[in-house]
């Protein structure tokens, strides 16, 4: 059992950060957006792995189902004609690159080091309910449920109002 | 394998990538893909660590958390829109008016 779960693991990592560098390096845009997609449900799987599969479900829906197909979209619809720009010189991509290093490089020795690589999963801890996420979010996380509905609201409101355009708007008010 | 510091570390290797293409890349479309690598692999982390000691309260955090990248994502990819309209370009460099 134990087995599997190292091979299972393994194979989404790869997975997962091999499409996550897909998603900044390849040449079309459009890949990259696909690529994306592939990498949110490789967090899916992790998700699942870690005994959260309601997380899991919400992070397919709302990830791999609105938000990469709203990123395909605009992707289509801005399709500009040079997808390689000539200002990602080769200076700043090897800036970008020791500093990215740098930051794994560090973070990496700071877990090996601290006390997180000691600690493990309890074995047989009860797996969490979901009928108790629920619970918690209807009393007493509720505010908080009530804030997130208005902000998501009213992030949709301003993006249409961002997107509309007004001069189609008058010349059809005008006819 | 298959203890919360292999998924610390997997959440690590995601942010330095999604760091990377912040630093490179200048089209304004990976550098959403990028903070939406970030986000990820924070979700990841709440969730590890809610494993590890067994309460829901991570989930609940991460489910707001997802919801919250949800609008960030809507409202960005509007401005985008826009800003391809006056510009006719992606390409963050070419944004200049909005330097003063």
């Amino acid at each position: 059992m134990q087995t599997m779960v190292d091979s299972v693991f393994v194979g989404l990592s790869i997975l997962t950060i091999g499409s996550a560098i897909i998603t900044l390096e390849s040449r079309e845009l459009l890949y990259g957006g696909i690529a994306l997609a592939i990498s949110m449900l490789g967090i899916a799987g992790y998700f699942l792995i870690l005994d959260a599969p309601f997380v899991a479900m919400f992070q397919i829906t709302v990830y791999v189902g609105a938000v990469a197909v709203l990123i395909i979209f605009t992707v289509m619809l801005v399709r500009s004609p040079n997808t390689i720009t000539q200002r990602e010189t080769k200076k700043r991509k090897i800036a970008g690159i020791i500093i990215s290093l740098g930051f794994l490089a560090l973070f990496a020795t700071l877990i090996g080091n601290s006390v997180t690589s000691q600690f493990s999963f309890a074995n047989n801890s009860n797996v969490v309910d979901i009928k108790e996420i629920g619970k918690k979010l209807l009393t007493y996380y509720s505010p908080v449920l009530i804030a997130l509905a208005l902000t998501l609201a009213g992030s949709i409101i301003g993006a249409l109002a961002l997107a509309r355009r007004e001069d189609i708007e008058e010349k059809n008010e005008s006819t | 394998m298959n203890q919360p510091s292999d998924f610390l570390i997997i959440s690590v290797i995601l942010i330095s990538i999604g760091i990377y293409g912040l630093v490179v890349k200048r089209n304004a479309l990976r550098l959403i893909f990028s903070i939406e690598l970030i986000a990820n692999a924070v979700n990841l982390t709440l969730v590890a660590f809610s494993r590890m000691v067994s309460n829901p309260q991570g989930q609940i955090f991460v489910l707001f958390s997802i919801a919250i990248s949800a609008a960030e994502v809507a409202v960005g990819l509007g401005i985008i829109v826009i800003a391809y309209r006056f510009y006719k370009d992606i390409d963050i460099t070419e944004y200049k008016n909005l330097k003063n």
